[in-house]
């Protein structure tokens, strides 16, 4: 079975997000970029699963702009075959709406014929939570959103889902799209040999237009503005103060 | 214009507070009509009939709507979309599983975890965990959108909406398993006035206790950051965060929690919030209204027997 893993170019976690002063958006100028967390969990399950034999191959797909060719590096030299970039613009500041990534994507599915796509539950930068379950939609194919655990047998997968009220698991049809939580595994990292390596492997590019789907936002972003912030607070020297200043504020 | 709400119904039961935030959410945009789905949904529609703004309840039972299933559930609510021109539910992880493939099935984008509603097209949601609120239009004719129900007051109850049932739908693509739901008395995480988290300073599953005691003592709800849960010490349905539950109680207690900005898109909009952490440099005290520099084992319990 080969497996499809799409990898999103977003702002490193550990970076703080600013808003530009002109309320235009989040400036990604200058700021360290890396895979979505949520997308190297997709990466190295998809890894694991060609260890026990269960997946031939892995072939690694990023929707966006040329630079996301580092993304793909990166997955590739944790073990991906192979990879696919499809640049749909050439603005970092352009975020490709979920549904415009999931059109792409079923393009990429329809060629690739793949059993399986493990992808991210959401990209830590639009917050969107989406593609994986669009993606599904416009294949009309099972899915199991924010994986926990997964196996694979035959033509079923059984995935345990992290839900409001605990885990669920549930059992899905292959082909399937299943995105990954953060409990499913630690993902590994790159060797310095497979680094190297992975600068040898192949990485295909496309365009949007190459693929016939329109990536024209339906969204208008009217601004981006900094949330609310909130008032400093005061440190207490003891607990005797802080529960005095509870119960001053009628809270316990 | 008309909007079809999706309630949260879990088991045949209906969970009033996500419902009740969506409904009031939701009534600026038109008249509202609830679908209330699954395998037994006839005591959920019931009592959704019951929520202020509700024009009509709409009640589907079907073995196959059963665990909420995304597959049948998004192809009811297709099958029901012509009349709407806003779909939305509460951002709940279920909501959050259906709603985008509704929206691809129907060729739009989806609105996730919207915090604000500015007019009928126009949409206030966070990104990059909370910092930077984005205030977006969509140009699509019907609009696809989950509410963070944090940030939503519930509408009340002692309406009698009109109860009507519809026929359901299934699909062989998926099968429910089990579920693992935790058993608990204490509150809702999501809806609870006083929430107490604890955070990795814990250091076991077992030192939990030290916090539950306390959240017990003030009949509070449990919460946990992202390094507790992987660590652990506290189930993922106690997650608060850029990807596990937002909160917003009246009084938010973080116990060893360092408070990194995936964990305070969970919290930051909690009315007071408590930090007990030795580290005096804990990012969490940027934002706490109290802060307590101390060690948790001698603080809390000190805490638990004062209150």
């Amino acid at each position: 079975m080969k497996v499809l893993v799409p990898v999103k170019r977003v702002i490193d976690y550990n970076m703080k997000a600013k808003v530009k002063s002109d309320g235009s958006g989040v400036d990604l100028a200058n700021v360290k970029m890396s895979m979505n967390p949520f997308d190297e969990i997709a990466v190295e399950e998809a890894i694991r699963l060609r260890e026990v034999g269960k997946a031939e191959e892995i072939v690694a797909v990023s929707v966006g702009v040329k630079q996301a060719q580092e993304t793909l590096r990166t997955a590739l030299a944790m073990g991906a075959d192979r990879a696919i970039l499809v640049i749909a613009s050439d603005d970092v500041h352009t975020d490709i709406e979920p549904l415009a990534v999931a059109k792409i994507l079923k393009a990429i599915v329809d060629e690739q014929q793949p059993g399986l796509v493990l992808c991210g539950k959401q990209a830590i930068d639009n917050d969107m939570n989406a593609t994986g379950q669009m993606l599904s939609a416009l294949l009309g194919w099972s899915q199991a959103t924010f994986a926990s655990e997964l196996s694979v047998d035959g033509d079923s997968a059984v995935v345990t889902r992290e839900v409001d009220g605990g885990l669920q698991t549930i059992k899905v049809k292959i082909p399937a799209v299943v995105t990954v939580d953060l409990r499913l595994n630690e993902p590994r990292y790159a060797s310095l040999p497979n680094i190297m390596k992975a600068k040898k492997k192949p990485l295909d590019e496309k365009t949007a237009a190459d693929l016939g789907v329109d990536v024209a936002p339906r969204l208008e972003i009217v601004k981006t503005s900094e949330p609310a912030a909130r008032q400093a607070g005061e440190m207490v020297p003891d607990v005797d103060t802080l529960v005095a200043k509870l119960k001053e504020k009628g809270l316990v | 214009m008309a909007v079809l709400l999706l309630a949260e119904v879990n088991d045949g039961a209906l969970s009033m507070d996500a419902t009740a935030k969506a409904v009031s959410a939701a009534k600026a945009l038109g008249d509202v009509t609830v679908l209330c789905a699954g395998g037994s949904a006839a005591a959920a529609g019931a009592e959704a009939a019951t929520i202020e703004g509700v024009a009509k309840v709409l009640v589907a039972e079907d073995a196959g709507l059963s665990h909420r299933l995304a597959e049948a559930t998004a192809d009811l609510i297709v099958s029901l979309a012509g009349d709407y021109e806003h779909i939305v539910a509460p951002a709940t992880t279920d909501a959050k599983n259906v709603m985008p493939r509704v929206a691809a099935l129907l060729d739009v984008m989806v609105l996730s975890d919207v915090s604000g509603v500015v007019d009928a097209s126009t949409f206030e949601r966070p990104i990059y965990a909370g910092n930077a609120i984005q205030t977006v239009k969509t140009g699509d004719a019907k609009k696809v959108i989950t509410f963070r129900t944090s940030t939503f007051d519930a509408a009340g109850t002692g309406n009698s909406a009109p109860v009507e049932t519809i026929g359901g739908a299934s699909s062989d693509l998926s099968s429910w398993v089990e579920d693992k739901v935790a058993v608990s008395d204490r509150p809702e995480l999501t809806s609870a006035g006083i929430v107490v988290s604890g955070g990795r300073g814990v250091g076991s599953e077992e030192d939990f206790k030290i916090i539950e005691a306390l959240a017990d003592k003030l009949g509070a709800a449990m919460g946990a950051s992202r390094a507790a849960v992987d660590s652990g010490y506290a189930p993922n349905d106690w997650q608060v965060g850029q990807t596990g539950k937002v909160v917003a109680p009246d009084l938010y207690i973080a116990v060893g929690i360092s408070g990194a900005i995936q964990h305070l898109a969970g919290m930051k909009d909690s009315k007071v919030i408590v930090a007990i952490n030795k580290d005096e440099e804990a990012p969490i005290f940027q934002v706490a209204d109290y802060g307590l520099v101390a060690d948790l084992f001698t603080a809390v319990p000190e805490l638990t027997e004062k209150l």
